[in-house]
């Protein structure tokens, strides 16, 4: 088994998912527990398994090119449109194809405890590993629409995952509402691969990406319009302003879900396809600043709204989208080696808190409100230590891997050349703030102080989780750890990752790399984390020092009562969104195109149609007699007016 | 031997024949005078086979001739079978009064 195996089995990588889930879905009823969660897990293990052979064998190519591409078969031929089912693998995907499968190897064994008490545990299974598959085949595809199906079924995966327990209406329609909203985003995405199409007359990466140079003026309308589409999908699926409602609200579905597709992979799906577009996105300066705009103003308004969350859940939902948002800030200045890193680091260490949460919740018996934990520390030591390590890591606090992945993201956007980006490091340096106090409000609230859990039954049973599921945690929190070290040194420009992703992202119009002298970079480094520490000690003293101290200030009349109630409301976006969008088009629904579009028009066609045949019918039955002279007749009367005509026409 | 007679002279023979088959067919109510009205007619038809057969030195016509006697014999056959059974059933074999059918 030499190194080029794994390269030339690849396919097997979404297709052992696939599967397993359709033998957890077809057969699963008749499968007990142990053996669905052998099949999934399985599965998915030796996906990761081929997926970590390939990228030894992507490795070994030749630094300065390395791609490799296999054609598996044409898919769909029609007239100059030809889409293949293919593969790429080069260093962008490789790097998903590691988190996707190992991440999520990991989360579908923690499911297996965490699931264990539900109802639907073959159709858990599943839908994940159907997710696995899709996602890989988004991330693995060598072409748009290959991308795009993939993308439409990790849409679809999560729509049902979110809605897993269907019996409540707050799932349902939360998951109806990511549906939806994705949806706005995927229109985009489509008109782009259309509008690529037209241009290019394929869909093919390799073609479309190697012509782009050619084929497009720099700045010019067609690529500013063709990337801005893109990042409108990449706006719905990473949950950006303005699409962003659907993700907290997503955090009705089990907790792994949300640490599968709701935090480490599904969401920065959008951050592939920008990094993946990154030719095209080169060529456009204005969709550039578009998109930086977006993600800073996305890290920081998210990060408020995450700042008063008192669900456990939301507030984690509400730091992925602002470190979604910081992800396409650096992507916007060019950095798309930093996003890829944070991407990275950001799935070990958001993975491992949401696992962390479940295990909270699992172990409070279902709560999920932070004002009934508090003083989990010592009930649940391997939880609290693996959360406490992957806090100090989206904090950004030295060594740990959010501070490497996130100090690069600073330090690009300070030395970038878009417009504005010393305003986007302003944003971006607030956000990390805002991060690292809420995220130790979190903390504390949970794990420190008094157990304030009211019911007693709760009270009593706060247990730490199996290993099935502290083993997962524990993985994650060593990766947040040392997964920094990719990316080191950070100090005078290039390492490992970078040297590794680099020959993708340096096209025409690629900002060049920003060469900061050493005392920027290390006064950069120490201001970022001056004011990361300066949150966790705020949060210090709100939530263990003198909680009191908080409750008093939020409750007190004035400015800040109602920042804090408006923050506290998420600014009311749900309401105007409701107000402007959901609520019109149900009116519309209801009073024109229920009761009187469908009413009156379709079903007044329909109820008109019966009616004539009904007419038409019952004078028709009156010719049927039943007397058979009366037909004679009829028949004699006929032949004679034929034969009569026909002698008339042949004139005799 | 030519024949005396011109084919129009059978043709109209087998003309009249017809028409005295379809106007009992149409006027009269006993189901076994209107078989009968159908055996004319279908030997209305068979003296036209058999006058153009001779006529044209065809024997095909003959052929058909056949055939028709042969359908005429097994509609008989049917035919006084249904007459028998809705006399068995209704008493009557007048076809007005076998009027289920109407709509």
């Amino acid at each position: 088994m030499g190194l080029t195996w794994g390269l030339e089995n690849i396919w097997l990588v979404p297709i052992l998912p696939l599967l397993g889930s359709i033998i957890n879905g077809v057969f699963g009823r008749y499968l007990s527990k142990p053996v669905i969660g052998a099949v999934a897990c399985g599965s998915t293990g030796l996906s990761f398994f081929v997926a970590v052979l390939a990228f030894a064998g992507l490795i070994s190519q030749n630094p300065a090119y390395r791609v490799y591409e296999n054609v598996l078969f044409t898919w769909i031929e029609s007239g100059s449109f030809v889409a293949e089912a293919g593969i790429q693998l080069d260093p962008l995907s490789g790097i998903w194809l590691l988190i996707v499968t190992g991440v999520g190897f990991l989360i579908h064994i923690y499911s297996i405890g965490y699931m264990r008490h539900e109802d639907g545990y073959p159709r858990y299974f599943s839908y994940l590993n159907l997710f696995m598959f899709s996602m890989l085949l988004l991330v693995l595809g060598n072409n748009f629409l290959l991308m795009f199906i993939g993308w439409e079924g990790v849409g679809l995966c999560s729509y049902l995952l979110i809605g897993y327990y269907y019996d409540k209406d707050s799932a349902a329609d939360a998951g109806k509402k990511a549906f939806i909203m994705n949806r706005v985003g995927d229109f985009g995405f489509l008109l782009a691969i259309m509008w690529i199409f037209t241009i290019f007359g394929s869909i093919d990466y390799t073609t479309v990406f190697t012509a782009a140079n050619a084929t497009l003026e720099y700045g010019g309308f067609a690529v500013t319009g063709i990337t801005l589409l893109l990042f409108l999908g990449a706006v719905g699926k990473s949950a950006q302003v303005p699409l962003y409602t659907w993700l907290p609200d997503a955090m009705e579905g089990p907790t792994p879900v949300s640490a599968l597709i709701h935090a480490a992979t599904m969401v920065t799906a959008g951050v592939y396809m920008v990094c993946r577009c990154a030719v095209l996105f080169n060529l456009a300066p204005v969709s550039m600043v578009t998109v930086a705009m977006i993600g800073a103003f996305t890290a920081v308004f998210a990060a408020t709204m995450g700042l008063y969350q008192n669900d456990i859940k939301r507030v984690l939902a509400y730091s992925t989208v602002s470190q979604l948002g910081y992800m396409f800030l650096a992507c916007g200045v060019g950095a798309y080696v930093a996003a890829v890193f944070h991407v990275m680091t950001h799935a070990f260490f958001k993975a491992c808190l949401f696992l962390g949460s479940g295990s909270v919740i699992h172990g409070m018996s279902g709560e999920q409100d932070m004002r009934q934990m508090g003083g989990l520390k010592d009930k649940m030591p391997v939880t609290h230590l693996t959360f406490l390590i992957s806090t100090l890591a989206i904090a950004g606090i030295p060594l740990f891997a959010g501070f490497f992945s996130k100090d690069e993201i600073l330090l690009s956007v300070f030395m970038g050349h878009t417009s504005g980006h010393f305003f986007f490091w302003f944003l971006a340096t607030v956000a990390a703030a805002l991060t690292a106090f809420y995220m130790f409000r979190l903390y504390y609230m949970t794990f420190a102080g008094e157990l304030r859990a009211e019911d007693k039954h709760v009270r009593d049973h706060v247990h730490e989780s199996p290993y099935v599921m502290t083993v997962p945690l524990l993985v994650l929190a060593f990766l947040a750890v040392i997964g920094g070290f990719f990316g080191f040194p950070i100090i005078k420009g290039a390492h490992a990752l970078n040297n590794f992703m680099a020959p993708m992202f340096n096209t025409v119009g690629a900002p060049e790399h920003p060469h900061p002298s050493l005392m920027v970079e290390l006064i950069l480094m120490g201001l970022s984390v001056g004011v990361a520490v300066a949150g966790i000690l705020t949060a210090r003293h709100f939530y263990q020092t003198k909680p009191e101290a908080a409750t008093a200030m939020a409750n007190k009349e004035g400015l800040i009562h109602k920042i804090y109630v408006t923050m506290k409301n998420k600014y009311y976006i749900d309401e105007l969104y409701d107000a402007l969008f959901v609520n019109p088009a149900v009116r519309i629904s209801r009073n024109f195109l229920w009761k009187i579009f469908d009413v009156k028009i379709i079903d007044g066609f329909v109820n008109a149609l019966a009616a004539m045949v009904k007419e038409i019918g019952s004078t028709a039955r009156l010719t049927q007699t039943g007397l058979i002279r009366n037909y004679a007749l009829a028949m004699v009367a006929g032949c004679v007016f034929l034969i009569g005509f026909w002698l008339l026409a042949i004139g005799v | 031997m030519e024949s005396a007679l011109a084919a129009n002279q059978f043709l109209a023979l087998s003309a009249i024949l017809f028409v005295i088959g379809v106007a009992g067919v149409l006027t009269r109510r006993n189901v076994i005078v209107v078989m009968m009205s159908i055996e004319l007619m279908l030997n209305a038809g068979n003296l036209v086979f058999i006058t153009f057969s001779h006529y044209l030195n065809d024997m095909s016509g003959h052929v058909f001739v056949f055939m028709v006697m042969a359908v005429a014999a097994a509609e008989a056959a049917v035919g006084l079978a249904i007459a028998l059974a809705m006399f068995k059933n209704r008493e009557t074999v007048d076809v007005d009064e076998v009027n289920l059918m109407k709509g």
